[in-house]
């Protein structure tokens, strides 16, 4: 009996001990460690961490006016990519699961830009919107591709908009494909006999059976866009003027470029308890329809 | 009826033809880069949207140098292949444990890492720098696989635990009477079982490490260590608007992970429906 228990012990220790044990120093440690620096006015290479209070939560949102900017940059870019992109997503899954020729070869031309990573597309796009636009400018004369597209704040903004609706639509399209292809057929003979038109069949009978898939899709969106550096760093680098930074990227260059981690780190934190509050209310909207259902 | 579904035809070719259009709009990007790659640079900037007049092979044996591709590509691939099979084998093998132990260690383990799932990077990466010095492996692809293993567990877990709960223990007691280890009982007929979640875990880990940018960036800064994504943002720094170069080196940096989609589109398209389910 005893040695029966020990062994299942060991077993505990073999099975769960290296992803625990992984967890913890990686993520846990890392965690609370960066909740201690983000109250000192560490600098990352000197051995003294002088404590600093809340002196740095106070900076931030009192005079950090970067970091605010960022933010409203980001939240600003969140809203707009959220919506374009769930629309184009739902768009090309309502058509391709319709029946039309070479349907499987347009689904995976949709998805590829999603399995590049978001540095390269980022400079990809950079030479489109610097060169190819100009080209196609040149030869259709119409001003839209003429425009210096990375050259002022608010094109900027729509050229990263551009690229992450391209990068994810596909991505979306998927999850939306499989949740319509899951509206039991039945349903749909049904409200047809009932002489449902296509549109009706779409607002009153599909996107209601879908809204689990469209839950997923909103916050798997928000997750990527109000997280997004790769991007950012390769198209825009931020600017012209720091005029499409994202936090993720602010935080960046505070605590790896100014070299202030103390800083960086409370900025991190600030970061961390939004990402968490959205989740919060991803799971509680999630669960409220799982009710519903 | 004759004219309705002469109806239904029409509007079936009309929706055709808009998403083919689409598609096409979708690849011109990429009509753009590979068509411009094999350019000099006069014709790249003169007119970046004409059919190349001659394919030029040049910028490419010369990017792949510059950007000393070989090297590259293989720490990519070691990074990518090993922390994959890693994070698959050692999460399906805690998830399994998670949930046939229902203890309290390992139900305060599965809320922890429901609740990392929230933390982003950038909320711990400063500190982690520490960490992966502390413990001396800074600037190593051991350091690299490590982190990636610690934080890739909580969604890794979460996607394999959910599938283990479905798993009958009918099955497990079976193979128990039958004289299975416990060790048996896992890897023989457990982890077998899990194939279908363990490829979508591997399909979402291999997107995403392979395409990460931030991570590599601050543990490897030995340039013998870069991956494909950080060698592409050197060679950038170093050649600005060197189109002739930049082109070819980014479609290099491209092929692999395009090449990885094509051969398992099949696999990637449903791993990602079944994933986000859980997501």
């Amino acid at each position: 009996m005893n040695r029966n228990k020990r062994s299942h012990l060991l077993q505990q220790y073999l099975y769960v001990g290296p992803t625990a044990l992984f967890f913890l120093c990686m993520v846990l440690v890392p965690f609370f460690l960066g909740i201690y620096y983000s109250f000192t006015s560490w600098n990352g290479i000197s051995s003294h961490v002088g404590w600093n209070g809340i002196q740095n939560y106070v900076h931030i949102f009192t005079r950090d006016y970067s970091f605010l900017n960022a933010f409203w940059f980001t939240a600003k870019f969140t809203v707009v990519a959220l919506i374009l992109t769930n629309l184009l997503g739902f768009a090309l899954a309502y058509i391709l699961t319709r029946r039309l020729f070479a349907r499987n070869t347009l689904r995976a031309v949709f998805f590829i830009p999603h399995v590049i990573g978001g540095l390269l597309l980022g400079f990809i796009w950079q030479f489109i919107f610097v060169q190819g636009f100009s080209s196609i400018g040149e030869l259709t004369g119409w001003s839209f591709f003429t425009l210096p597209w990375l050259g002022t704040g608010t094109t900027a903004f729509w050229a990263i908009v551009i690229v992450f609706v391209w990068q994810n639509a596909g991505y979306l399209m998927v999850i939306y494909i499989s949740a319509i292809n899951n509206v039991p057929s039945s349903l749909i003979e049904a409200a047809k006999v009932d002489g449902a038109g296509r549109s009706q069949l779409l607002r009153k009978v599909i996107v209601p059976l879908i809204m689990p898939a469209v839950t997923v899709c909103l916050f798997l969106t928000i997750s990527w866009s109000f997280k997004l550096f790769d991007l950012n760093l390769s198209l825009t680098e931020g600017g012209p003027f720091k005029s499409t930074q994202t936090v993720s990227l602010n935080i960046y260059e505070e605590a790896f470029t100014i070299s202030r981690f103390g800083l960086g780190s409370a900025k991190a934190m600030i970061f961390f308890i939004i990402v968490a509050i959205i989740s919060l209310l991803q799971v509680r909207a999630t669960k409220k329809k799982e009710v519903e259902m | 009826m004759d004219f309705i579904a002469r109806k239904r035809n029409g509007s079936r070719i009309v929706t055709q033809i808009v998403v083919i259009l689409l598609a096409i709009l979708f690849l011109v990007p990429f009509y753009f880069l590979v068509g411009n790659s094999f350019k000099g640079y006069g014709e790249i900037l003169s007119n970046s949207a004409s059919f190349p007049g001659a394919f030029n092979g040049d910028n490419y044996t010369q990017a792949w140098h510059a950007t000393n591709f070989s090297y590259v590509f293989m720490n990519s691939l070691v990074i990518t292949v090993v922390s994959n099979v890693l994070l698959a084998l050692l999460c399906a093998m805690c998830a399994y444990k998670m949930v046939r132990n229902d203890n309290l260690f390992n139900r305060v383990l599965f809320v922890a890492f429901v609740a990392a799932m929230v933390i982003p990077f950038q909320a711990i990466m400063i500190p982690l720098v520490q960490v992966i010095s502390g413990i001396g492996l800074m600037n190593t692809r051991i350091g690299l696989i490590v982190a990636y293993l610690g934080f890739g567990a909580p969604l890794t877990v979460f996607l394999l635990h959910g599938f283990v709960k479905s798993v009958p223990v009918d099955i497990e007691e079976a193979a128990t009477v039958d004289g299975s280890s416990p060790n048996g009982i896992f890897f023989r007929v457990v982890l077998p079982l899990m194939q279908p979640i363990i490829v979508t875990v591997i399909i979402l880990n291999t997107l995403w490490i392979w395409n990460d940018y931030l991570m590599p960036s601050l543990i490897l800064h030995d340039p013998q260590l870069r991956t494909i994504p950080i060698a592409t943002y050197m060679f950038f720094g170093e050649y600005t608007k060197q189109w002739d170069l930049a082109l070819p080196a980014l479609v290099m940096g491209i092929t692999p992970i395009v090449i990885f989609f094509l051969a398992m589109q099949k696999y990637i398209i449903e791993g990602i429906a079944q994933g986000s389910v859980k997501g």
